[in-house]
């Protein structure tokens, strides 16, 4: 489909290196589910990467001086502009190979690991700016729905009825007014060549996608379901759960887009669980009302049917692989 | 030596720019900046340039993908001017505070509102603190020989530089001009070699957190390495000697050995000025005239030295600081003053703001009052100078 894949062999999950370029003993909370996307993916991009951080709690866990987690070269600028930071940092390498002033031998991998704060709200024009003008980057939004580093404040990706301590649940207003913001939409709307959502529990699924973006010489997008045992109110230990619900019950289905208009659904969920089966284990939703829940389902199933529907009608070519 | 071409500035300023081998451009267009980025992107879409234009969409990304991309280890350079500046206001902090050696053309322009496209220094005056090092040119000439040096000092101190010209009156003005030779850039200023760069064959944090056990200590380093810089600003500009037998300095002085009172100036208005001087001077007065080069780090030393023995001084500024003692200059030079033995009066006003003239007549005028302000009592710390009742 691209041509960048035309030799694409899917990772050998056997074959994994061992090392992780993202050390332990970093600050993250117990069940951390946004810092655990970061340590897979970078299996797969491997020790070849200048990683780049929106400020946001993956960037305060990692590095408060004289430590830092990062075995790979790291910045962190500000909050909203790591997709500039990254394109700064792509055009220099592009201009120094292209003057022998570095090694062209082998690409090096640029990639953005920003919030959804950063990504959704603050740095949404940097986001665009970066898609547009084509930079070779792979940008991943970990998604973990809200605020987290300042202490859960709502975010453009927080979902319906979410309390935050800037949505709370009120007696007037039930936390979050509104749905989530279709960031897919807006990303996929730029045409890039690779487009991706992901959830890190589906481990073969994330990592190819993971290689897939680090062939295509452009820009690629990967949006990460990053669950927040703390934010969120749920149990630590209950972070491969969320993960699993999460696409199960079609709240985070898991698709591809490529150059913007060809669709993949990656997993179809035929009988899906109910939402409230994720709902009731997070406190963040234990305020809503039998209508409330019901309303949730209700847009999860239009938004789900919608997605299926753009997979058959926008449906990659049948030629090759 | 090249020749001698007329050129408008901001095209003289950015073949300047294309000289120095820059690795990457980024910037965002803003009047009166617009025809030195505009000149880059010409040269570069003509193969003329081996550069990376990246065409932000704003002010803010300018700066960030300079930081980006200087982070790697390019040669880095953006321009702008106004509320541009206060748009990447949060990451000129950043840059500085990295040590990357950007450098960045600011061509002066009033703050809004209202909103004024014409020239004072209001925009600039905000990045004072910064940590940036900013010199001024008072024409087209020495716009582009501070452009090479800004290069040279950033990539020896790891500190960001800023050249101010003043827009319109400087920017878009064709003067004749003197580019230097291309050998001669590129002995003056070899290949950026950066100790610590973003380079996975030896990886390194950048912009961790600063914990309270160690910010104060980097605050302090950089400080330090800001008064530091001093010394290569100065050498920079004697090899820049060498080369071309243009000698520069931190403070420039006309008519200063027997001066009671003089002039205290930044940027293109001088040029004015010293017709005034030399009108005051054919009648018998003992005007002088002293212009700030380098704003930051402040000359201390020589500017104290440079003063001699004035009685008054009127430092005469081009931005606000609302609700203080003076203008960020008046500011700078009566606290230089307190520790000094020499106590001049200082008369300080605030003028030629968001494009208003200040005329020869205007400056005899003020060199006037500076001369009865020796005996007078201050009654103000400061006044706005021209404005209409």
């Amino acid at each position: 489909m691209r041509p960048e894949w035309t030799k694409f062999k899917p990772v050998n999950i056997k074959e994994l290196p061992k090392e992780d370029w993202i050390a332990p003993g970093h600050r993250g909370c117990q069940g951390c589910g946004t810092v655990l996307p970061i340590k897979l993916a970078l299996k797969v991009l491997g020790p070849n990467t200048i990683a780049v951080s929106s400020t946001g709690c993956m960037e305060i866990i990692t590095s408060p001086f004289p430590f830092t987690s990062w075995k790979i070269p790291w910045i962190h600028v500000a909050f909203e502009n790591a997709a500039t930071v990254a394109s700064g940092i792509e055009a220099g390498l592009k201009a120094l190979m292209r003057k022998g002033k570095i090694s062209k031998k082998e690409w090096i991998n640029v990639a953005v690991f920003a919030g959804d704060g950063a990504t959704y709200d603050i740095g949404l024009q940097y986001v665009s700016g970066a898609l547009e003008r084509g930079h070779r980057i792979i940008y991943f939004c970990l998604d973990n729905e809200a605020y987290m580093n300042t202490g859960v404040q709502r975010s453009g990706g927080t979902p319906l009825f979410a309390h935050t301590t800037t949505s709370p649940a009120g007696k007037v207003i039930h936390g979050k007014v509104g749905w989530k913001k279709n960031l897919d939409g807006i990303v996929i709307a730029h045409g890039i060549p690779y487009f991706a959502t992901a959830n890190p529990i589906f481990f073969a699924d994330f990592l190819n996608k993971v290689k897939k973006a680090s062939l295509v010489e452009g820009p690629s997008f990967i949006h990460v379901y990053s669950t927040c045992p703390t934010g969120w109110g749920a149990k630590s230990e209950d972070t491969v759960t969320l993960c699993r619900l999460a696409t199960e019950t079609r709240i985070f289905p898991l698709f591809e887009v490529i150059d913007g208009k060809y669709y993949i659904l990656n997993r179809k969920i035929d009988k899906p669980k109910p939402v409230e089966e994720y709902l009731k284990i997070q406190r963040r939703f234990r305020h809503l009302t039998p209508e409330e829940i019901e309303l949730f389902q209700n847009k999860v199933n239009e938004e789900y049917e919608r997605l299926v529907k753009l997979c058959e009608v926008f449906a990659p070519p049948k030629e090759s692989s | 030596m090249g020749k001698r071409v007329a050129k408008e500035v901001s095209i003289a300023v950015a073949d300047a720019v294309a000289q120095c081998r820059v690795d990457v451009i980024s910037a965002y267009p803003i009047t009166p900046m617009t025809h030195i980025v505009e000149h880059l992107a010409e040269l570069v879409n003509n193969g003329e340039l081996d550069a990376e234009y990246i065409a932000v969409e704003s002010e803010h990304a300018a700066m960030s993908a300079c930081i980006g991309a200087a982070a790697a280890g390019a040669r880095t350079f953006t321009s702008t001017a106004a509320q541009g500046l206060m748009f990447m206001y949060e990451l000129l902090f950043i840059a500085s505070g990295f040590r990357l050696p950007i450098v960045m053309v600011v061509v002066n322009r009033a703050l809004s509102a209202p909103i004024s496209i014409w020239n004072d220094h209001g925009d600039v005056m905000t990045m004072r603190d910064a940590g940036w090092i900013q010199t001024f040119a008072e024409n087209g000439q020495e716009a582009v020989d501070l452009l090479y040096h800004a290069y040279r000092v950033a990539e020896k101190t790891m500190i960001p530089v800023a050249v101010n010209l003043d827009g319109f009156i400087v920017s878009h003005v064709v003067e004749p001009v003197e580019l230097l030779d291309q050998e001669q850039v590129d002995k003056y200023l070899p290949p950026l070699k950066m100790k610590y760069k973003l380079d996975p064959k030896k990886p390194i944090t950048m912009g961790a957190i600063g914990v309270p056990e160690i910010y104060t200590e980097v605050k302090k380093a950089q400080d330090e390495a800001l008064k530091a810089s001093y010394r290569v600003i100065l050498q920079a500009w004697k090899d820049f000697e060498k080369i071309t037998g243009k000698r520069y300095q931190p403070i420039e002085t006309y008519w200063m050995e027997d001066a009671e009172v003089a002039l205290v100036l930044m940027g293109s208005l001088s040029e004015t000025a010293m017709n005034a001087v030399d009108k005051l001077r054919d009648q018998g007065k003992k005007v002088g005239l002293i212009r700030i080069r380098l704003w930051r780090p402040f000359p201390l030393q020589e500017f104290i030295k440079a003063i001699g023995k004035v009685k008054a001084l009127c430092v005469f500024d081009r931005a606000m600081s609302y609700g203080s003692t003076g203008g960020p200059v008046g500011i700078e030079v009566r606290s230089a003053l307190y520790q000094s033995n020499k106590r001049p009066k200082v008369l300080n006003l605030i003028g030629a703001l968001g494009g208003r003239d200040v005329t020869v007549e205007d400056f005899e005028e003020i060199f006037d009052r500076t001369y009865s302000f020796i005996k007078a009592k201050p009654r103000f710390t400061y006044e706005i100078y021209g404005a209409k009742e």
